[in-house]
């Protein structure tokens, strides 16, 4: 970032801030841990803070725990620490990064995490519920699962109006208000539905910016990286949903992203190839992994990452107001959905934004920890080349685990792909 | 090789379901029949299914866990329970990332060779890695693929309501594949249908805590599996034979150390595996293809609702699995329960390359059974394992060391 661009005070704002509100997020749930407040754990898709907030727990994401020691570069020392406890090899490495901060009571690279008093697991992902299942056991704790059922066979989305998504809605609306009553035995509070609606109010605000922020990465040369800046921006989506200060936040990255589409001020300086990025992100070589890209001209521009791991409040769901419990149910079921959609679907949605994003190539990044987004990435590949002749990069490594990610083939492989998509340019342009 | 069978002709809604597609075995010696009945499960070409199809019959295909069969036996469609298969899944890989379990490859493996062909696939999503499967299915073949979204919030008190209307969705996907109406009386005949096939599993499970040097677990697991992959009706038929033959067998009991095999929900272990653990353990119970005895007691077959009794059974009248969440029954209480139950001295912990669900678990299990002085042992396996040899001589030293404790 040049110093010309940061002096206008928008330009980096995003980043900036959003490091700020982590901090602080982290230091209030250290605060929470000292002083014994009642936590929620919950996860990304189906967070379900809209009402938490009304009960005012703080909430930590486990996931966002577990790749904060990734980025710091101390993920291995957590899992070793999980696998001498039982843990294999094999399963998820977010699960043994958190099974290991609970073993240390709360110690992780960003302060001190608390206990749980209660944890919302959706079944988005069946790792959350086996996640669940381990606070469950480790401090006897209310574990509400929470089932929001998905696109049962590709294309076949129910809408408002259908009878199979009134039945889907009205279980979510059930288990909404259990999850009310539950909530109000644990805190001890009682329900405030015009506290729901100011927190709806908040989320609505955020989806959105969120999918404005989105849609301005078409902006050619692409404004942020949808792997780097982009994960920022995502971190607000999730720690602040529903809050004054994640709206405040958002209302500012709008006006970032905008100012930067006015001008042409692109995330890098010489933007040569536009790419979308299907998967997770390599967290343990999280900078370099980009600059890897970065090197030779390729900007993320978009990410299914930014979809499911906002639990698909990319789509701008906005709830009504005037009858909030419905229109929770409503648009849990549909953002929820839409992200499963990105995980399991992501050829249908791709093949739209080839065009929309002007996108040279798309690279698939499946990891070994998490086979939810990664098991059908190869087939999803397999169904977009058919349709059609982006080209495309297919590389494995971890979210946590550096035991495999091999820097060096991956940069093999990505400096291969630059040079077929360089091939593919001058033969264009003859 | 066999050909399929109909009775009952004349009637449209009979012949399919009482079609039969084993070889011929009524007045054969057991032993020759069971040997029959493993090489026809352990064939990758489904020949059964094979027979089925060749007879006009069309195929439900359902990945593991649970899914309520009674539905597409009612549409007079064969509920074929898709469990892999020692195949080499040489277009299937093509298909997946690594670090994935066998099964998951050897299933879709099974589909894309044509050795088994399918009108319909369900799969409920029962881990990350299997609930991608609706989705790749469908992108490679042309006929429906669905997911059935079973509930994990099984204490919600909405989940009955919510699972009744589930099923009718899948009724009305069955529907549209038989090409007729599946009533409620059709529904409710298949119950019944069911009802037997899970008193008959029952037994044989009883005889296997009871008396299991009658009974080898790797006899066992033939006899229940097959039932994966011929109508009901014909399994039905067949245990009745086969299980008062078993009971009048002479073997003699021996000092065998008796465990609980646990880690088969899914992904089922090579049958040589289970024999060479018969050699040296009575295997009393275990998890092997739980979905077949998901319901634990009669489904009411009477004049209600047939799906909202199905329904129910699932969440009221249900086993365990490390796929299903259920505050009433976690799963380490359980595995305790089956021990207890089976009389048990041990336990085996297994869990299949690559499953998480059952990686997890194993934890939670060895906890348990280290908090109740159960001694246990733990080890993977993988459908297309070969070789047992170092494995046997763990489990031997378990088995010794636990004999002679």
């Amino acid at each position: 970032m040049s110093e010309k661009r940061a002096a206008d005070g928008i330009v980096g704002r995003g980043m900036t801030s959003g490091s700020d509100l982590f901090r602080q997020w982290f230091d209030r749930l250290t605060a929470a841990a000292a002083s014994g407040d009642k936590t929620a754990y919950v996860f990304v898709m189906g967070s379900l803070v809209e009402i938490l907030h009304v009960f005012d727990f703080p909430v930590s994401f486990p996931e966002i725990n577990s790749l904060q020691t990734a980025v710091k570069r101390v993920a291995h020392e957590y899992l070793n620490q999980a696998e001498d406890y039982g843990y294999s090899p094999d399963i998820c490495g977010y699960v043994k990064a958190d099974v290991a901060v609970q073993l240390r009571g709360g110690a992780h690279p960003m302060g001190t995490l608390p206990k749980p008093a209660l944890a919302i697991a959706t079944n988005a992902c069946n790792t959350y519920v086996k996640w669940a299942e381990i606070w469950e056991r480790l401090y006897h704790i209310p574990v509400f699962t929470l089932d929001v059922p998905g696109t049962r066979a590709a294309g076949g989305q129910t809408c408002p109006g259908d009878p199979d998504f009134a039945a889907d809605c009205a279980y979510v609306k059930g288990q909404l208000q259990e999850l009310i009553a539950l909530c109000e035995r644990v805190s001890g509070k009682k329900f405030d539905i015009d506290r729901l609606r100011e927190v709806l109010g908040y989320a609505n605000q955020m989806s959105v910016a969120w999918r404005r922020v989105i849609e301005l990465n078409k902006s050619v040369p692409a404004v942020f990286s949808a792997l780097t800046e982009g994960t920022v921006y995502l971190g607000v989506a999730n720690g602040f949903r529903g809050t004054a200060e994640g709206a405040a936040y958002f209302r500012d990255l709008v006006e970032e992203m905008e100012y930067k589409a006015a001008r042409g001020l692109g995330t890098i300086e010489n933007e040569k190839y536009r790419l979308a990025f299907v998967g997770v992100p390599c967290y343990p070589i999280f900078r370099r992994f980009n600059e890897m890209f970065a090197e030779w001209g390729g900007v993320f521009a978009s990410s299914t990452y930014l979809w499911f791991a906002s639990g698909g409040t990319s789509l701008g769901f906005e709830y009504d107001l005037t009858r909030p419990l419905e229109s929770l149910a409503e648009g849990v079921l549909i953002s929820v959905r839409h992200a499963m959609d990105a995980m399991f679907h992501p050829d249908r949605s791709l093949a739209a934004d080839l065009e929309s994003f002007k996108l040279d190539g798309v690279v698939y990044h499946p990891i070994k920890s998490c086979r939810t987004v990664s098991t059908g990435l190869a087939d999803s590949r397999r169904a977009l080349m058919a349709r059609t002749n982006v080209p495309s990069l297919f590389i494995e490594s971890d979210m946590m685990d550096k035991r495999v990610v091999s820097e060096a083939q991956l940069k093999n492989r990505i400096d291969a792909f630059f040079e077929g998509l360089a091939t593919r340019k001058q033969a264009a342009r003859a | 090789m066999g050909t399929a069978r109909r009775t009952g002709a004349g009637d449209e809604r009979q012949p399919v379901t009482a079609m039969t597609v084993l070889e011929p075995w009524i007045g054969k010696p057991l032993d020759e029949v069971l040997g029959t009945l493993r090489d026809t499960l352990e064939d990758p070409d489904y020949p059964t299914v094979k027979r089925w199809r060749e007879a006009g019959g069309k195929v439900l295909g359902h990945f593991q866990v649970y899914v309520p069969e009674e539905i597409a036996h009612a549409g007079g469609l064969l509920p074929l329970k898709i469990r892999g298969a020692q195949i080499e899944a040489r277009q299937a890989e093509a298909r997946f990332g690594s670090y994935l379990c066998s099964i998951i490859k050897t299933s879709l493996e099974l589909a894309l060779s044509k050795r088994v062909e399918l009108e319909l696939f369900v799969t409920p999503p029962i881990c990350d890695a299997a609930r991608n499967l609706a989705a790749v299915w469908g992108r490679n073949f042309t006929y429906p693929c669905e997911i059935l979204y079973l509930p994990q919030n099984a204490n919600s008190s909405y989940a009955p309501d919510y699972l009744r209307h589930e099923y009718d969705r899948l009724r009305r996907a069955v529907e549209a594949v038989a090409g007729r109406p599946v009533t409620d009386d059709d529904l409710r005949r298949s119950i019944a249908v069911f009802n037997e096939n899970r008193r008959l599993l029952r037994e044989l499970y009883a005889i296997r805590r009871q008396q299991p040097w009658l009974l080898p677990a790797d006899e066992a697991y033939v006899l229940t599996a097959i039932g994966g992959c011929i109508p009901r009706e014909e399994h039905n038929t067949l245990l009745g034979a086969i299980l008062p033959q078993i009971q009048a067998r002479t073997s003699r009991a021996q000092d065998r150390l008796r465990v609980v095999f646990e880690g088969g929900f899914c992904e089922q272990p090579p049958i040589d595996l289970l024999r060479m653990i018969a050699q040296s353990c009575y295997i009393v119970d275990d998890d092997l293809m739980i979905g077949l005895r998901w319901i634990v007691s009669d489904v009411d077959a009477g004049g209600g609702d047939p799906l909202r009794s199905l329904a129910g059974a699932y969440l009221e009248q249900s086993s365990y699995s490390p796929v299903q969440h259920d505050l009433r029954k976690p799963k380490e209480a359980m595995l305790l329960e089956r021990i207890a139950r089976a009389g048990a001295g041990a336990a085996i912990i297994t869990a299949a390359k690559m499953c998480e669900p059952g990686l997890e678990e194993q934890v939670a299990y060895s906890k348990a059974l280290d908090a109740a002085e159960i001694p246990y042992f733990v080890s993977e396996f993988e459908e297309s394992m070969t070789s047992f040899e170092t494995l046997q001589v763990q489990l031997e030293t378990f088995v010794e060391n636990v004999l002679f404790d």
